[in-house]
């Protein structure tokens, strides 16, 4: 495959065959080397081919392998003529990011850290086929994925802000729960307010570095050793079935005929089936949503038990970065409403953008990019540069560039807890297998992804933090 | 070789193996092993409780999906831990393929131990070989 590259940053796959558009890798050449070992590059060329696709597929700093698009895909689809495809958002719709700041700082927790992490671990559900005791009944869930985050907030677990700092404010339209089918359902039942496993995690982070303190005193962060907490997990089971069930209806209904991949079968956006799963999408979306403020207020109410205050624990952000929207985008020119695909990519709208909270509006929509056990988070701004670059999008982690099974043979999950903590990072999991699966040393390095998106301007840098505590799911 | 029921293979993001078997009911069978495998040890499960299954499937490739989804979906909705997987026969019907086989397992309790859990099954780099010897090559989104 020809692969060009166009200046320091950017690399390209010029139309050829049955390719629509061109594909366009933002990468250095550090991490090239890593996105051309796997299949990143056959599958972001696969996403070119696809029906009604605009200007490029793109792929982020932190792309690796997926299927149907790679992780860290992103492609823009024409309305009419283009498609929907839930190989293009991934099978945990709305994985997504969540940061609360606080008024404390690293020495005036330093003392209770080992009981708060306890607490917390002991508090929310973590693990593999870990739920809640509760269960809660198909009305319910089905309320939750119209309402998302907003039912859990009217249950009185949160409070307004929380919505006002989510992105759609925790509750996307237009979705419909009753395009999801009976296993969708059942599989939620018991995971709201729950981790899950993988590579979700919960952490405690101190701020260590400070690179735009005007927008960061604005995203309500004002000092270094400051406590963070951060939330990455998704829809749960609900999600995974949501897009296991419309894989195989679309594959029923419209065929894979002509497709390079079986995971990329799709529904034009203007079919039935492409708006049954754009409404049962949705449903998860806000599932998601309600997920993760569920949470919040879990580790809120542990804050308050251990010691007496959350410490004026309020919302940050909270983005998803697995999922398909309608956005409005500039083709030729032209403000174009579009469907954009975002697998492993966060949204990163610039300054003045009507989708931000008015008190964000001016600096722009914070970007949350997680970083691997034990290293840095990223907290970047949007910008008016990725509207042009990438569909205003950017990297959403660090990504992944060894195989789980080398990682279990190169690691030990009890040496890598003996690690962290010689370096002062608590770590609770829920077993050894997942902390040695998820080893940091699995990843590309977060902070030359996030020099990338920096240099690039398609997210800049505003503060870096690093873990105190982490849980594993 | 000849006794390899299935393998792992690197996979950057997610899990992929390749089970074997004389026939496709075997390789079907041990495709389930290597599946619960990732999420806990069969052998350390009782099959005290049994479940009859039905899957059905327009072709080959997706009877597996299905197959290896029913798995899971028991797991996440009923809590129950796959030991093995006994009388599985595949039929040719007029729509495709049909499925039936008996689960034997156990329900999740303090004793068990899982250690992983698959989110889907994904028709990436899907394979079904039928030579003089049967292997199927699946990966799951862990």
């Amino acid at each position: 495959m020809k692969l060009r590259q166009i200046n320091e940053y950017t690399w390209e796959i010029p139309k050829q065959g049955d390719m629509k558009v061109p594909a366009v890798i933002y990468s250095s050449s550090s991490l090239i080397e890593g996105v051309t070992k796997d299949r990143a590059l056959d599958q972001a060329r696969n996403m070119a081919c696809l029906s009604g696709i605009q200007k490029a597929a793109y792929v982020m700093p932190d792309a690796h392998q997926g299927y149907g698009f790679p992780i860290g895909g992103v492609a823009g689809f024409d309305m009419d003529q283009g498609i929907i495809s839930p190989g293009g958002v991934g099978y945990d719709i709305n994985c997504g990011v969540r940061l609360l700041r606080t008024d404390f700082n690293e020495k005036e927790l330093s003392s209770h850290k080992k009981v708060l992490i306890d607490a917390i671990f002991n508090k929310i559900p973590t693990g593999v086929g870990k739920g809640r005791s509760r269960t809660l009944k198909g009305k319910e869930i089905k309320q939750i994925c119209i309402q998302g985050a907003r039912w859990v907030v009217e249950k009185g677990y949160g409070v307004q802000e929380d919505l006002e700092r989510t992105e759609e404010q925790g509750c996307i339209k237009p979705a419909d729960p009753g395009f999801l089918s009976s296993r969708a359902i059942s599989r939620g039942s018991n995971q709201l307010g729950s981790l899950g496993s993988g590579n979700h995690f919960l952490e405690l982070q101190k701020v260590t570095q400070i690179y735009d303190s005007k927008t960061a005193e604005t995203f309500g962060i004002n000092s270094k050793d400051q406590i963070l907490v951060m939330i990455h997990c998704g829809s749960r089971g609900l999600g995974h079935q949501v897009a296991s069930d419309y894989i195989k209806l679309m594959e029923k209904e419209i065929g894979t005929q002509g497709l390079p991949d079986r995971q990329l079968v799709n529904a034009p956006i203007q079919s039935k089936l492409g708006e049954k799963y754009y409404k049962a999408m949705n449903s998860a979306v806000n599932f998601a949503f309600a997920n993760r403020q569920m949470i919040a207020h879990l580790i809120r109410e542990v804050f308050e038990n251990v010691l007496g205050t959350s410490g004026n624990m309020k919302q940050v952000y909270d983005v998803c970065h697995n999922v398909a929207k309608f956005e409005d985008h500039k083709i030729k020119g032209k403000n174009t409403r579009m469907c954009i695909h975002r697998k492993g990519a966060t949204r990163s709208f610039g300054p003045g953008h009507k989708e931000i909270p008015n008190i964000y509006r001016h600096e722009g929509q914070p970007v949350l990019i997680p970083g691997s056990m034990g290293t840095s988070s990223y907290v970047l701004v949007g910008t008016q540069k990725a509207e042009q670059l990438s569909f205003s999008s950017t990297a959403h982690g660090a990504g992944r560039v060894m195989s789980r099974r080398q990682a279990l043979r190169s690691f030990r999950g009890e040496k890598i807890k003996k690690e962290l903590e010689s370096r002062g990072i608590e770590l609770r999991a829920a077993g050894w297998k997942s902390v040695a699966e998820e080893a940091s040393q699995v990843y590309k390095d977060v902070d030359e992804v996030v020099r990338v998106s920096d240099s690039l301007g398609i997210g800049k840098s505003v503060v870096k933090a690093d873990p105190i505590a982490v849980i594993k799911g | 070789m000849k006794n390899l029921k299935f393998q792992y293979l690197d996979h950057t993001g997610d899990a992929q193996f390749r089970a074997f078997g004389d026939s496709l009911e075997q390789a079907f069978q041990n495709a389930a092993q290597a599946t619960a495998n990732l999420m806990w040890d069969p052998d350390q499960i009782k099959g005290r409780i049994k479940k009859r299954i039905q899957i059905s499937g327009k072709d080959r490739e997706q009877l597996l999906v299905n197959f290896l989804e029913e798995l899971v979906f028991l797991f996440e909705s009923q809590e129950f831990l796959l030991h093995s997987v006994m009388d599985l026969s595949i039929k040719q019907v007029k729509k495709g393929f049909h499925l039936e086989a008996l689960f034997l397992g156990d329900r999740l309790s303090e004793e068990h131990d899982i250690y992983g859990s698959v989110k889907a099954v994904t028709y990436n780099d899907m394979k079904i070989k039928s030579n003089d010897h049967y292997m199927v090559q699946v990966v799951l989104d862990i």
